[in-house]
Order: structure tokens, then C-alpha cells, then sequence
């Protein structure tokens, strides 16, 4: 094989793999909107959030420590020096529950009926919530997320990979991320569990009707109420999945939440109520912008197209199919 | 019994059409516009200028600009720092091209630069709605501060990537640069400011302003009934796009004299504040464009007065509290009053009708 084309199959796959990691971002987005029809822009902070209290739990930092230690004069810090990854995970889970809980009573009953789009700034006002006491409890530092994944280049792929290039070419064998591929095996195991549970539990039926139609389902004696808590949840528990991947690949900062914004690309693409059209609409993005970085990105000599690509191929798809790749077909009524 | 309007009859087609029909307004507004351009200015101070009037006049420009777009056309738009941007850039590139042209004239040939601009990220608009068309202008976000970061043209290959403002003169009197007077600067702001102001409040007023509400409201029956979709939402990119470009031209020349596009029209910094602006001033409204202009410039000046000079916590913190803050008042006016300060200003005045009576 040429090299020109191993390094072409070496650029999709690390480009499938971060679209992996798009794609548990819009997996969460979507989730949300086909069950309360709230397009939660407060999607990325939840990543942020669920692992600054991650990086919390793991290593027993007193929440809200400088803000008590400016208030008082006290000299807080931590409780105690580490706890097992396990039950930090477990216990991060409860909060994100917790906080779905608490969105629900304290936003999303008041809001009921009101427009789509101010439902949609609510969460913007949300994101900002959440981003301010995530980083008041925690400290805006930047932290070392880790949970035990391995990351670094694959030696293995690279040993692999060296030989398929012709005799005497320079190659040096594929680099792809071991983490990608944990985040690739998590992310499918999850879709895969999200897929069981909403089609074999009685929940996850229940959960479909009222994406299906919010007033069939109250009136076969669904609870509305109890089931965007419980997707919210779920939500926030893909958030955790997402936070942890990107925080152990970049650390745990403030531009974290931003992913939600390279997320939206994808949403658009795959349309907003289609968790297909999240998962193919991430991976397309994904190897579209490895790709636009390696083969357009050189006519530019400045590069850096990661920033926007994404965002002119989705809107170049949403001239000709303006409702994203799945979608339900828009239909308009006067 | 302070605002009735009892006994004041409308006895030509020109006092109906009269942008204040009450007396009362007349006199508030006249007030208003003596002490802003013959009181301010002699009692100005550096402070008052760069902390508080001229971002506050600037904004409401923005605002008024994003208000014409989100509140009159209801086109959800997130790319405000990006125009704003090319506003700024506009007015660089022509100070530099041609060193004897007026800041007045650059100002607003930028902005009708930045119109244009508008209308090219506005047609995807024709095929999308709603959150997909919102997410669709943060395209032109991302792409064009991408673009003035990245090519060096824009900023005339300067090493910093940064551009600065060089001294431009109205009258004999410097209106920008470093040595610019308080009490010119703000001048320059609120001519233009209310000039603006003026023109958007009649054009709003106007068949443009009608169509663009009916294209709002239902864009299927407007189109009906015989509004043209293509042409109403072109220009209301292009005349919300020509507000925010003036905006951002002042923002740079004006204001902050040299800016770092990466850094000053963020989306954080700019797309999301006038955001806010808009919907707790009030969508659809002039009055709340200058409201929530002067609220969202006024709060994190006096949230850092409390928590910093008198509750004592370090400034980071206070930032995130300030943070936070924000966000619970942004879901705090949608939940309690979706319409914004615009509507309590409403009810007020209702209030101040009747009063001292309860009915």
C-alpha cells in the first residue's frame, strides 16, 4: 500500500474516534429534546460539571472551599487525600440525578408551555448557573482527571501498521490514541445499554411514548413530571460518560463545556430527534474535519479549520435537507 | 392621577402617528435628551465614560441591532461578536487605507459593510428555523473571528495580531485614541446612538417593521397573506447587522482603542451578553434594548461593589459568583416575566395611571 493511502485510513480512523466523542455529546442533546422538546444548551457544562465533581469526590476537595475560606478566614481544603475511582463514579452519578431532580422542580415546571425558544434560553441562563457554581465548589483550576484509562499512542497499531507501507518508503506506522478506542468501546456499550433499556423496561417504554406524544402518554397514566426527571438523569449521566473521556484526554477545565458548542454541528446534521442521526452525524463530522484539516487545511498555511468546518458542512447539508440526516420530516401548519 | 391621558385629543393623522402621543412622554423624553447632551457632558469623568456611558451606549446599539432581528423578525441569531467583529475590522481597515476620512463616515460605511455580511450568513435563514437556524449563525461566529485571527490582511500583518486605533478628530476635538476627552467620546456614542435610535424606532414603525413582525408571528400565513419571506428576512439581517457593525466599530475605535479578536468578540464575551440584553430588556421592544443595555452594563459593576469592596471575597470569585448570578437572572425573568424590564415599565406605568386610587 501507498503511503499516501495509509495515512488517508490513518486520518479517518482518528477521525472516527473523536467523532465518537461528538457523539456522546449529542446523544445527551437529544435525548432531552425527543422527551421534553427542550434543546438544552446547558448540555456541555453538564460535562463540566459532572467532572470537576468527579475530580472532586476522587481527590476529597471541600466543596465551595475558597468561598468559605474568603468568607471566614478558615483554611479548608480537603477531607481526605483520594477515594476509589469506583464509588466517586457512583457518587458523581447520585449528584447528576440530584441536579436533574432539582432542575426539574426549580426550572422546567415553571416553563411548561412556554416557547420552544425561551425554553432554550432558560437552559443558556442554566449554563451559566452551572458553570458558576461548578467552578465556586470546586476552584477554576485546571485538574488531572484520572480514572485509569490508558491513553497514549498504540505501540501495537504502530509495530502493526509499519510493515504495509512499500519497502524503503518512509512510514512510521499508524499513531492513533488508546483512549479513543476506550472512549469508542464505552460510547458503543452505552448506546447499545440506552438501546436495551428503552426497548425491553417498561420505563424505557414509557420514556418513548412520551417522546412519541406528550398527551397520549399522560393519558395512558404516564408520569410526565417523573420521566423528565429521569431524563434528565440520563442526560446528565451521558454528560458524566463525556466529561470523563474528554477530561482525562485534555483535563478538566472551563473549555470543556465548549464541546457542547462542536456538538451542535452534529445535531444539526443528524438531526435533532434522531439518536442514529447523533451517532453517524458525530462520525461524519468527525473524519469530515480530520480530513479538511489534513487535505484543505494546507491551502491556507494558518490551519485551524477545527473551529468552523464543522459548523459550514452542516449548514451546506441543512440547504438540502434543512430537518439534518433522521429528522422527523418538519411539517408546517397554519 | 401622574399619568392620564385624559383630555389630550388627537385631532391630526400626524399627532396619532407621534412616536410619544402623550405629553407626559413628550416631557420625560425631552428631559431625558437635555440632561444626556447638556448635562453629561460637562460633569463627565474618565471613570463614568469608560466604565459605564459609552459601553452602555454602545451596547444598547448592539442591542437594538440584535432586538430588530431576534424580537421583531424572531430570527434567533448567536453570531452577534462575529458582526461585531466585522465592524471593528471594517473601520481598521478603511482608517488605515484612507488617513483623511471621517470617523463619522468610516463608522458607518463599516457598518454597511457588516449588512452585507449580514445578508450572506442570513440566507440560510430562507430554508431554516428555529434552533436549527441558531445554530447555523454560530457558523458565522466561529468562521469569522476565525478569519480575522487567521488572515493577516485584516489586521495589516501586524506581529501581535492586534489592532490599534489611530487619533481621528471631529470639530478639532480627538473622538479617538488615547487622548480622546471623556465628553468627546461619549458625544460621538450618543449622536450616533440616538440618530440610530430614531431610525430603527420609525422603521419598526413602518411597513418593514410590520412585515418583519407578521414574518415573526407566523412566517407561513405572512407569506400568505403577501409578505415577501425572502426580502424581509434579508433585510432584517441587514439592517440588525448595520446596527451591531456601527456597534462594533465604535466598540474598537471608541471604546477599547485596541482589541484582540479572539479575545474581545467571543462568543462568551459578546454573542451571549447582548443575548441577555434583549430578553431581560424586553424582546420586541426599543425600550428594553436600552434597559437591558444598561442593566447587564451596570450589574457586574455593582455585583463587584458588593462582593469585592464590602463582603471582601478575591475577585475570581467573585467573577464566578457573578457568573452564576447572570444565569439565575436570566432564568429568573423567564420564569417570572418573559416579556422583560420593557413590560414591568409597562405596568408601572399602568400603576402610575390610577394611583393614588386602587382602581
Amino acid at each position: 500500500m501507498s503511503v499516501d493511502l495509509l495515512n488517508f485510513i490513518e486520518t479517518v480512523l482518528n477521525g472516527l474516534m473523536s467523532g465518537v466523542m461528538y457523539s456522546l455529546v449529542a446523544l445527551g442533546f437529544v435525548l432531552i429534546f425527543k422527551a421534553s422538546g427542550v434543546f438544552n444548551f446547558a448540555q456541555g457544562v453538564f460535562a463540566l460539571f459532572a467532572a470537576l465533581t468527579l475530580v472532586g469526590y476522587q481527590t476529597g476537595q471541600v466543596p465551595f472551599a475558597h468561598l468559605i475560606n474568603e468568607l471566614f478566614g478558615t483554611n479548608y481544603h480537603h477531607w481526605y487525600a483520594s477515594m476509589p475511582n469506583f464509588l466517586a463514579i457512583i457518587l458523581t452519578m447520585i449528584t447528576m440525578i440530584a441536579l436533574a431532580w432539582i432542575i426539574e422542580r426549580l426550572v422546567l415546571k415553571h416553563l411548561v408551555n412556554q416557547d420552544p425558544i425561551i425554553l432554550f434560553m432558560a437552559t443558556i441562563g442554566l449554563a451559566f448557573v452551572l458553570e458558576g457554581v461548578g467552578d465556586l465548589m470546586w476552584g477554576s483550576n485546571v485538574k488531572v482527571l484520572d480514572v485509569g484509562i490508558p491513553s497514549g499512542g498504540s505501540e501495537w497499531l504502530e509495530q502493526a501498521t509499519i510493515g504495509l507501507a512499500a519497502e524503503g518508503s518512509d512510514y512510521y506506522g499508524m499513531y492513533i490514541d488508546v483512549l479513543n478506542v476506550w472512549a469508542t468501546v464505552i460510547a458503543v456499550i452505552l448506546v447499545i445499554s440506552l438501546a436495551i433499556f428503552s426497548q425491553y423496561t417498561k420505563t424505557g417504554r414509557a420514556l418513548r411514548a412520551v417522546a412519541d406524544d406528550h398527551q397520549a402518554a399522560l393519558s395512558v397514566g404516564i408520569s410526565l413530571r417523573s420521566i423528565w426527571v429521569l431524563v434528565w438523569a440520563i442526560s446528565g449521566f451521558i454528560a458524566m460518560v463525556a466529561g470523563i473521556m474528554w477530561g482525562a484526554e485534555s483535563g478538566v477545565q472551563f473549555s470543556l463545556s465548549l464541546i457542547a458548542l462542536k456538538a451542535l454541528p452534529v445535531l444539526i446534521l443528524g438531526g435533532f430527534t434522531s439518536i442514529p442521526g447523533a451517532i453517524i452525524g458525530g462520525l461524519l463530522i468527525g473524519v469530515g474535519e480530520k480530513l479538511a484539516e489534513i487535505y484543505i487545511g494546507g491551502y491556507f498555511e494558518t490551519g485551524a479549520l477545527e473551529n468552523w468546518f464543522a459548523y459550514v458542512m452542516a449548514l451546506v447539508f441543512l440547504l438540502f435537507r434543512p430537518q439534518g440526516l433522521f429528522g422527523d420530516k418538519i411539517i408546517e401548519r397554519v | 392621577m401622574i399619568y392620564k391621558e385624559t383630555g389630550q385629543y388627537k385631532s391630526s393623522y400626524k399627532s396619532d402617528h407621534a412616536i410619544f402621543p402623550l405629553i407626559q412622554d413628550k416631557i420625560a423624553f425631552s428631559t431625558l435628551m437635555l440632561i444626556a447632551f447638556l448635562v453629561i457632558p460637562f460633569v463627565i469623568d474618565s471613570y463614568w465614560e469608560k466604565a459605564i456611558l459609552v459601553p452602555f451606549l454602545i451596547f444598547s446599539l448592539a442591542a437594538i441591532g440584535l432586538n430588530i432581528l431576534t424580537g421583531y423578525c424572531g430570527q434567533v441569531s448567536l453570531g452577534t461578536g462575529g458582526f461585531m467583529a466585522v465592524g471593528a475590522f471594517s473601520t481598521y481597515k478603511i482608517m488605515t487605507s484612507f488617513p483623511d476620512l471621517n470617523i463619522m463616515i468610516i463608522v458607518l460605511i463599516s457598518g454597511l459593510i457588516t449588512a452585507a455580511v449580514g445578508i450572506l450568513f442570513g440566507l440560510p435563514s430562507l430554508r431554516i428555523k428555529g434552533f436549527y437556524l441558531a445554530v447555523a449563525t454560530l457558523a458565522s461566529q466561529f468562521f469569522l473571528v476565525w478569519l480575522f485571527n487567521k488572515v493577516p490582511w485584516f489586521y495589516n500583518y501586524s506581529d501581535t495580531g492586534q489592532i490599534t486605533v489611530s487619533e481621528r478628530v471631529m470639530f478639532g476635538v480627538p473622538v479617538t485614541g488615547a487622548t480622546a476627552p471623556p465628553y468627546a467620546t461619549y458625544l460621538f456614542c450618543l449622536v450616533l446612538v440616538v440618530a440610530l435610535g430614531f431610525a430603527a424606532k420609525n422603521l419598526i414603525r413602518s411597513k418593514t417593521g410590520r412585515s418583519w413582525m407578521a414574518i415573526r408571528d407566523m412566517d407561513i400565513a405572512a407569506e400568505i397573506i403577501g409578505v415577501p419571506p425572502l426580502k424581509t428576512k434579508l433585510t432584517a439581517f441587514a439592517i440588525s447587522s448595520f446596527y451591531i457593525g456601527v456597534a462594533g466599530a465604535l466598540y474598537f475605535a471608541v471604546f477599547l482603542g485596541a482589541i484582540e479578536v479572539t479575545e474581545s468578540f467571543d462568543i462568551m464575551t459578546i454573542s451571549f451578553p447582548v443575548l441577555f440584553m434583549i430578553i431581560i430588556g424586553g424582546l420586541g421592544s426599543m425600550l428594553g434594548s436600552f434597559l437591558g443595555a444598561a442593566f447587564i452594563v451596570t450589574l457586574p459593576i455593582g455585583l463587584k461593589f458588593i462582593m469585592v469592596d464590602m463582603v471582601g471575597l478575591s475577585a475570581v470569585t467573585a467573577k464566578h459568583f457573578e457568573i452564576s448570578i447572570w444565569g439565575l437572572l436570566m432564568i429568573v425573568f423567564l420564569i417570572v416575566e418573559p416579556h422583560g424590564l420593557a413590560r414591568l415599565w409597562s405596568i408601572a406605568k399602568e400603576k402610575l395611571r390610577r394611583w393614588p386610587f386602587p382602581y
